[in-house]
Formats: structure tokens, C-alpha cells, sequence
């Protein structure tokens, strides 16, 4: 990953008339990619949109998948400056034991939800793979697909959990500039920049079927950090022709610590951003989850994003015992997983609960192939 | 009328039930296509539920169901999602996919090979999606498969049949129905491929995103109707030889 500040010229600059010329190209470049995130794309935003819900229809169709997140930690040993569970934030913390997890999970089922993320902070002592396997054995049957969003581990960590029956790895850069990292990631595992950036090729070297990445955005330029989204994307595309690739656009939202987003990010920021890496890369999952509010999810749908998250909460414990203190960040669409599937209906798409099969995941290694 | 494996399908349209905007619409469009088969992905469906959305609104008397293996990454996932396809009430039918680039979701030759021979030794009726590739037509078949569906161009794409020439061999050569699949984008290239020969054409996502998805199902059957009727009566083929109009023409001469 080249220094950000190298990645400017590539995005700011164009000529104007170089944006409609992308716009009409079959195949893009990481070259495009800049030229769709500069200021002067930001002008011809309803021709971006066109293009870009074109082309998720085509790939896509007119189809949103639901998932739903499950917090099981709020323990962290990494101070962070913009995250509620930041180590040295005074917030009611908790771990879920299994059969709590459980009983959280099976809340979410009963409402519908049959992809689940599971995510937590980075505290290995206190819930690690041994942990998630455990959890993941006890899910999988209840589930078409169990993700996770947790700290950074080895590709042999991932293998196990992927026998375990974890289908797909969510891992988010926050920032791809060296500079801003190292400035809010003051100590901890996460403030290893490099371990981190790795991480996406361990989880598809250890042949999970998708991993997800992205930017926290509010840290640095949102420009630079979707063309070095982009250049993540390719790489990993080249490498890992198997892997199903997501990206997610988390934009800051308020949470304890009180930061202040150091760049502002607006809505139409927002959506050239998604509309950019969409038409850059036709098939790329895009997720945009409940950090945003429902006026903007309703209007995102069909224009590029293919993946919504719907009546989430964010701290451990939250579906058993609504309005629990401890949560990660403050919720933007507080609507319910029906009320979100009816919000995706009225617009004439279709909310697709299930997506996947167990069945994919079973009873790996040793199997007979043999009629 | 065509028959694939002893089986008699009016239809020569079989309607794919991705990417639809609701399953109402994916039911009318469905309806409007005269269709008889239809595929369903087993990742996407619970065959055990009366309830599942897509299921429940296809009526089961009317519409012969092909499961497919959408998702598969190889032969062993492909034949365990078979497997369970069958345990849970699924038949027999499988439209088998390999793919194992979530980006161009292209099949795997070797992969799609193998499970073939596995599935059809243990009783499937295996219609596997190809590559336009007629040597591999041509093992498929020698392994039992029941029809054989060439890509016309990569899932999703709309750009018709970009492999045309090897259709027509593969079309040429079959011992089993030819079911031409994926990338057929207007009616235009429906009836493309029953001017050519094939004996079926399945269509998803051309119908599915189209602003009016039960209108365009109709267009799509009335273009299979037409380039079939034409190929009956004997459109003229276009060939890289040179063919006398009647084998006996200009030969009259002889005792």
C-alpha cells in the first residue's frame, strides 16, 4: 500500500470532461477509480447513481440481504480514540457466556434474522477462538451463515473457524493512512498497523468464502481512502480469486470518549463513495448498515448497496434486555427487521433473509465424494 | 415438444426465481412466461417449509422444480447440497452449478465433471451449467448427464450468446437436450439461440430487473415460440461451408 499522500494526484486534478469518458467504460482502472472520488466526479453525482444502480441490478437484481449483529464482548485492550469500547473508556463492560450468546442469537432467529455477524472487541483472554469455534458449533444449525467481526487472527485461527462453521470474515482498516492510524490507535495489538492490513489475505488463504473490508470514515480524506479501498479490493482479487469480497462504509457515529470526527463525511460524500467502488468493481458486496440513518438507507436502496443490517444493538446483552448501557456506538436507524423489510418492499425490492446453506460448511475434510 | 430424460416440458423458456423484486412478481412473471420449469437455488430456499417465500407462492402441481447448486465452490459441496437437496423432498431433477469465482461465477469444467459422474451414478438426473466448451458437452453427456446448458455469456451479463460458434458445435454434436443458459439479456437472444438448434433457453436475470419483469416474460416466451418455429421450418444455416441447396441439386444428370 503506497503512502496516502501518493494516492492525491489520482484523485485530485481531473479534467472534468475524463469523468463522463468513465463513466461509459466497460472496465475501470484503479486510474478511474480516482478520477469517480475526485471533487469534479462529485458534480455528475445523479449520472454516477444511474450507473451504479444499473449495474448492481444486473448483478445483483433487485435484491437486499438482511443480516443482523450480535455483540458478544465489550471488553478491549486496545485504546482507540474514536470507539466506545476503547479500553480506557468507563462503560459498563460484558462478556456473553455461551448459553447467553445462544439465547441472544436465538432472539434474532425468532425475528427472522438467518445471517449473523458476530462481533466483539479485542480481548483474547476473555473470548477467543476457542470461544467462537465453541459458539459457531452451537449457531451453525440455526443459521444459513455465521460471520465474524473480531480482532485480527492467524490463517491457521481462521481455518479452525471455518471448520467450525463460520462462513465469512468482516475486517475493517478504519484508516489506510499511516499517518491518522498511528495518531488514534495509541496502544494495543490494533495500533499494529501492518498485522491488520494482512489480515484480509489470512482469512482468504484459510478459505473462508468472503471477507469484508473498509474504512472508518471520519478519520482521514474519504477520497484517498476509497481508491486505497479499491487498490485492497484488486489485490485481494487477484490473489483470492475464490473469496467473495464486501466492502462497508461505517461512518462515525456517536459513542462514548465523546471523539469528534477529525473529517467530516457528508451524505453525498457518502453515496459517491459507494457509487464509485460499485462501478469500479461491478460484484463487490456493498453493506450499509444501521450506523446510517433510515431516510438515507431507503434512499441507497437499488443505487449500489446489496447488504443491509436491520434492528440492530450494540451492546452485549442488548436483544434479551433492550436499552442496555454499553453499547459500541449510538444506532442511526432504530427501525425493527420487519419494519426495514417493509421500508425494502415499498421500494419494490425484495429483502432476501436467506442467502446461504449450512449445508455448504458440513462435515468438512475426510468426506467421501464417491457414489 | 421437448423431452429431457424421459420427461415431456411444453415449454421451451425455463424462468429463473433469483433477483426478483418481490416473489409476487417472480410468481406473475413466472405465470406470464408459460414456463414448466423453473430453478431454484438450494441456498436461497428451505424446501422443507410450506412457508418459504419463494416456494410457497409456485404452485407445485404446475411447475416441474430444478434445484440448482448455486454457490458451490466444488464437486464435494455441489453433491452434499444435491445430497440434501433429495432428503429434503427435492427430487431427483438438479441443475448443477460449479463455480468457483464469486466474481464471474464461471463454471469449473474439472469440478463440474466429476460431480456429474457422482450424481448421476447415484439416480439425479444432473443438467450441468458449462462452458461453452463441446468436449466437455461431449464427456458430460458420456457420463449421463441429462441435458447439457452452454453459457451464452458469463450469469448476470446481458450480452447474448458471445460464444455462438461453439454452441452451434455443441448443438450439432448433442445426444441430449441443449439448454442454452446464462447471459441472454433481450429476446432477441432467446430467439438467437432457438434459430440455431438449441432446445431450450433459460432466462433470469433479463426478466428479473426489467422494468416491467411479467411483460418481458412474455417477450421472452413469444421470442422462444418464434426462433423455434423458425428453426422447424428450416431457417437457412450459416455455416463456414459451402451447402447445396438439395443434395440431389445439379446432379441430374446422372444415372
Amino acid at each position: 500500500m503506497p503512502e496516502f499522500a501518493e494516492l492525491s494526484e489520482c484523485v485530485y486534478g481531473c479534467d472534468p470532461a475524463g469523468v463522463d469518458e468513465v463513466l461509459h467504460k466497460e472496465r475501470l482502472s484503479l486510474e478511474d477509480l480516482g478520477v469517480l472520488l475526485s471533487p469534479e466526479a462529485g458534480e455528475r453525482l445523479p449520472a454516477m447513481a444511474e450507473r451504479s444502480a444499473g449495474i448492481t441490478a444486473a448483478r445483483f437484481g433487485r435484491t437486499i440481504q438482511i443480516y443482523a449483529p450480535l455483540y458478544l464482548s465489550s471488553f478491549c485492550g486496545n485504546r482507540c480514540l474514536y470507539c466506545g469500547f476503547s479500553a480506557e473508556n468507563k462503560i459498563e463492560r460484558r462478556v456473553l457466556s455461551l448459553e447467553e450468546a445462544e439465547q441472544e442469537a436465538l432472539i434474532l432467529a425468532g425475528r427472522g434474522i438467518d445471517h449473523l455477524l458476530l462481533v466483539a472487541g479485542e480481548a483474547p483472554a476473555r473470548m477467543g477462538v476457542e470461544y467462537l469455534a465453541n459458539l459457531a458449533e452451537r449457531l451453525r444449525g440455526s443459521f444459513a451463515s455465521l460471520s465474524i467481526e473480531v480482532q485480527p487472527l492467524s490463517e491457521d485461527e481462521y481455518r479452525r473457524l471455518f471448520l467450525a462453521g463460520i462462513t465469512s470474515v468482516a475486517v475493517y482498516q478504519e484508516t489506510y493512512d499511516r499517518k491518522v492510524y498511528e495518531k488514534v490507535h495509541l496502544s494495543g495489538p490494533k495500533s499494529d498497523m501492518a498485522y491488520r492490513l494482512a489480515t484480509p489475505a489470512r482469512v482468504a488463504g484459510a478459505g473462508m468464502r468472503e471477507v469484508g473490508i473498509g474504512a472508518l470514515l471520519g478519520l482521514a480524506d474519504w477520497r484517498l481512502e476509497g481508491l486505497a479501498l479499491g487498490m485492497h479490493l484488486a489485490w485481494l482479487r487477484h490473489r483470492f480469486w475464490r473469496t467473495a469480497l464486501t466492502v462497508s462504509f461505517p461512518r462515525m457515529r456517536p459513542a462514548a470518549g465523546g471523539f469528534a470526527p477529525m473529517v467530516n463525511v457528508g451524505e453525498r460524500e457518502l453515496a459517491q463513495l459507494i457509487f464509485a467502488l460499485r462501478i469500479f468493481d461491478p460484484d463487490v458486496g456493498l453493506v450499509l448498515s444501521t450506523r446510517e440513518e433510515a431516510r438515507l438507507r431507503d434512499g441507497m436502496i437499488g443505487l449500489g448497496p446489496t447488504r443491509y443490517s436491520a434492528g440492530s444493538c450494540t451492546a452485549p446483552g442488548g436483544y434479551s434486555e433492550p436499552g442496555r448501557d454499553g453499547e459500541q456506538f449510538a444506532i442511526g436507524d432504530l427501525r425493527t427487521i420487519d419494519e426495514v423489510c417493509s421500508a425494502i418492499r415499498e421500494r419494490d425490492f425484495d429483502p432476501v433473509l436467506k442467502d446461504w446453506d449450512p449445508v455448504f460448511q458440513q462435515m468438512q475434510g475426510g468426506e467421501k465424494v464417491a457414489a | 415438444m421437448l423431452t429431457i430424460a424421459g420427461q415431456e416440458i411444453r415449454s421451451r423458456l425455463l424462468i429463473g426465481t433469483g433477483k426478483f423484486s418481490s416473489p409476487r412478481v417472480m410468481a406473475e412473471a413466472i405465470a406470464a412466461s408459460g414456463s414448466q420449469m423453473v430453478t431454484v437455488a438450494l441456498r436461497r430456499v428451505d424446501l422443507n417449509d410450506p412457508g418459504d417465500d419463494i416456494m410457497s407462492v409456485l404452485d407445485r402441481e404446475k411447475y416441474m422444480f430444478l434445484p440448482n447448486t448455486s454457490g458451490a465452490r466444488d464437486a464435494v459441496e455441489a453433491i452434499r447440497l444435491a445430497r440434501m437437496a433429495r432428503a429434503s423432498g427435492g427430487g431427483e431433477w438438479l441443475k448443477l452449478e460449479v463455480t468457483p469465482d464469486p466474481r464471474t461465477l464461471l463454471p469449473d469444467p474439472v469440478e463440474t465433471l466429476k460431480a456429474t459422474e457422482v450424481l448421476v451414478a447415484e439416480g439425479f438426473k444432473v443438467l450441468p451449467y458449462m462452458n461453452a466448451d463441446p468436449i466437455l458437452a461431449l464427456k458430460l453427456q458420456d457420463a449421463g448427464a441429462a441435458a447439457v446448458m452452454p453459457l451464452g455469456s458469463p450469469i448476470g451479463t446481458n450480452q447474448g450468446i458471445l460464444t455462438r460458434f461453439q454452441v452451434a458445435i455443441i448443438i450439432d454434436q448433442a445426444r441430449v437436450p441443449v439448454i442454452v443458459d446464462a447471459g441472454l439479456g433481450a429476446p432477441s437472444h432467446a430467439a438467437e439461440a432457438m434459430e440455431m438448434g438449441a432446445d431450450a433457453v433459460l432466462v433470469n436475470t433479463a426478466v428479473a430487473v426489467a422494468v416491467d419483469p411479467v411483460r418481458m416474460a412474455r417477450a421472452f416466451a413469444l421470442a422462444v415460440e418464434a426462433g423455434r418455429e423458425a428453426f422447424e421450418a428450416g431457417l437457412g444455416r450459416r455455416r463456414g461451408e459451402a451447402e447445396a441447396s438439395s443434395p440431389e441439386s445439379g446432379l441430374g444428370f446422372l444415372k
